[in-house]
């Protein structure tokens, strides 16, 4: 429980200072945040009032409180081009870029994890020599550049797959339920599944293979082995169980991670998501929507730590019995 | 004084320098054998600072230079040809050149982004991990803080809004990456700090500073080149994505940006596999050949690490 509240207090410091430091960030920038309202039309005494309508007379340490108080209540502002709250631009698109991060995860980490526990039990082989160089270079690709070549190929050369976008032109939901499982949305969904899981595989087919190669020397593997034990259950009964906990914290983690990383997947197959989002926001110089995305990105990744650092608590013990800190 | 007896302390408790160094010379040199894999990479480095360096005579177009065919017509979206090793853009530049050229950029990018991340990560994880305290407090929590932004997304947003410029993508992949370097060069100061020679060195009342530098330094260094040799890739692979994003440096030619100009030109519905191709390729072996070395120097500068 102590171990608990000190991530706990730990994240949230984090998050303070993200959020600190994209104000400041944010205030330093070139030019005014209002030059999208103020233009020379208006005489001074107008840009004044405008001025003071925003707050942005008083001195920065209260605009400072006056930002974080807004972020309690999820007041985020404005788009300077939306002309909408930025809370609800983001809410629209936050459900497109949390189904494919986790599709993609998921298919990635299943994948990593058989794989690497194969090439395990190929310790010393051809195949190894082999898989290992490929997987290298899987993770040394850049993301977007994956996506290009799987999007000439499949979808304009094969014709599998819908170019971009996240539904067809012209479709019609009655409800967001309902868009989210249409086929066209899956269709649509498949090709980023693919980039992103093509990406991600690497991390935890290294990590489940060097993890079992690990564990097949515990002591308790040994003592399976004596007891006379078929290789396939010592493999999944007692290996591949204690091998998986550092896949497990691993995933949370790539949540946040990944979240980050869609920026490029998303523009490639221009899927509609907070990725894409924030970069249109800052071609655009829309400060307040950009600084919203950003935020958004950050509270799912430093929440994700949270979660992995209570993950990897619960599943080791030696963790939780530890010394704290 | 206090130094001449730190240095016959010191001549009894570890192996003098000379031969030290000569032990690190004899891995280096088993390496090919021993480790295929970090000759493998040095290959490939040593090959791009070459295009990098005769860049000029490898490729006779200048990379932006709209070219015309011998009939005076633009030569846009030719296939690759002898002419052409890699075929025109649809407005007509030589693809081949411009990939050549963008070593150049690529190994700009990537070696002053090493040389920062590395400095900066040593200098902080020995005086961090030596002198502790609030110090050491101060600087992990300033780490912690780096490390949980978003990489990609704090890129986007610094180099979108300071402008788009290389060094801006540096500065912004240098910030991200020191905590990572920082942390372990500091827990490796923590175990060195407790060896014999340098208590040794303590006890002769050598100047901390004086141990700082002298003593402790040289066991890390390797762990700095290992955390140099990875921001290169990553420094090359974030310059890529930020160009392909439209956020780059507009007017010198990078892997990026041509992934990003074929991007924007339809290169992908016409089938030029030979414009986006190769960009992406080079781009991934120059990561792959960081993997490769920082696995080949960590088993030859620091020997535990060996089976």
């Amino acid at each position: 429980m102590r171990l608990v509240l000190e991530r706990f207090l730990h994240n949230a410091g984090a998050l303070l200072a993200v959020t600190t430091i994209l104000f400041f960030m944010f205030r330093l920038m070139p030019g005014t945040p209002l030059a999208a309202y103020i233009n020379d039309n208006l005489n001074a005494d107008q840009q004044r009032l405008m001025l003071e309508m925003f707050g942005l007379d008083k001195p920065m340490w209260m605009q400072y409180f006056i930002y974080l108080g807004n972020l309690v209540h999820g007041e985020l502002g404005l788009s300077f081009f939306q002309r909408r709250p930025v809370l609800d631009i983001l809410l629209e698109v936050l459900p497109n870029s949390l189904i494919l991060t986790l599709t993609g995860l998921v298919v990635a980490y299943i994948f990593g994890v058989l794989a690497g526990a194969w090439l395990a039990w190929k310790r010393g082989s051809w195949v190894e020599g082999v898989a290992v160089p490929i997987v290298l270079a899987s993770r040394a690709a850049p993301e977007f550049w994956i996506g290009m070549v799987l999007l000439a190929l499949l979808s304009f050369n094969l014709g599998w797959f819908p170019s971009g976008g996240a539904n067809s032109p012209g479709m019609f939901y009655t409800s967001e339920w309902q868009r989210l499982v249409s086929l066209d949305y899956l269709q649509h969904l498949a090709l980023p599944v693919l980039t992103l899981a093509l990406y991600l595989q690497g991390l935890p087919l290294l990590l489940m293979r060097s993890n079992m190669l690990e564990v097949m020397h515990e002591e308790f593997v040994v003592m399976a082995r004596m007891k006379g034990f078929s290789q396939w259950r010592i493999v999944i009964r007692h290996a591949a169980r204690n091998a998986l906990l550092p896949v497990v914290t691993a995933f949370a983690l790539g949540i946040g991670i990944s979240m980050g990383g869609n920026v490029v997947v998303e523009t490639v197959f221009s899927w509609p998501g907070i990725g894409r989002m924030l970069v249109t926001a800052v071609a655009n110089l829309d400060y307040p929507l950009a600084q919203g995305a950003f935020l958004m990105i950050a509270l799912v990744l430093i929440t994700m730590n949270f979660v992995a650092d209570l993950l990897y608590g619960v599943l080791d013990p030696r963790v939780r019995h530890g010394r704290a800190g | 004084m206090a130094e001449r007896a730190e240095a016959s302390l010191l001549a009894r408790v570890r192996p003098g320098r000379g031969a030290r160094v000569a032990a690190v010379l004899r891995r280096l040199a088993a390496m090919p054998a021993r480790d295929p894999f970090a000759f493998a990479g040095l290959t490939i480095y040593a090959a791009f600072v070459l295009v990098a360096l005769f860049a000029d005579l490898l490729a006779s177009n200048p990379p932006l230079e709209i070219v015309f065919t011998k009939a005076g017509r633009l030569a846009a979206n030719l296939p690759p040809s002898a002419e052409f090793p890699l075929g025109t853009t649809n407005l007509g530049r030589d693809i081949y050149a411009q990939l050549v050229f963008g070593t150049r950029s690529a190994l700009a990018v990537g070696l002053s982004a090493a040389i920062v991340v590395a400095s900066v990560g040593t200098i902080v994880g020995l005086v961090a991990g030596y002198f502790g305290g609030w110090f050491d407090t101060v600087l992990m929590r300033i780490a912690d803080m780096a490390l949980s932004l978003p990489f990609l997304p704090f890129v986007v947003v610094l180099t979108g809004f300071l402008g788009a410029s290389t060094w801006n993508i540096v500065l912004a992949v240098a910030l991200l990456l020191w905590p990572n370097s920082a942390r372990v060069i500091r827990s490796q100061v923590l175990t060195v700090r407790e060896r014999a020679y340098i208590e040794a060195a303590r006890v002769t009342g050598a100047r901390p500073w004086r141990i700082l530098f002298i003593h402790v330094a040289p066991n890390i260094l390797p762990l700095s080149f290992v955390y140099g040799a990875i921001a290169i890739g990553w420094a090359i692979i974030t310059e890529a994505g930020i160009s392909f994003l439209g956020f780059g440096d507009s007017t010198s030619v990078s892997w990026g940006y041509m992934l990003q100009d074929a991007f924007s030109s339809q290169a992908l519905s016409r089938g030029q596999y030979h414009w986006f191709g190769p960009p992406g390729i080079c781009i991934m072996l120059i990561v792959v050949a960081g993997f490769f070395i920082s696995r080949g120097y960590e088993e030859v500068f620091i020997p535990k690490l060996r089976d």
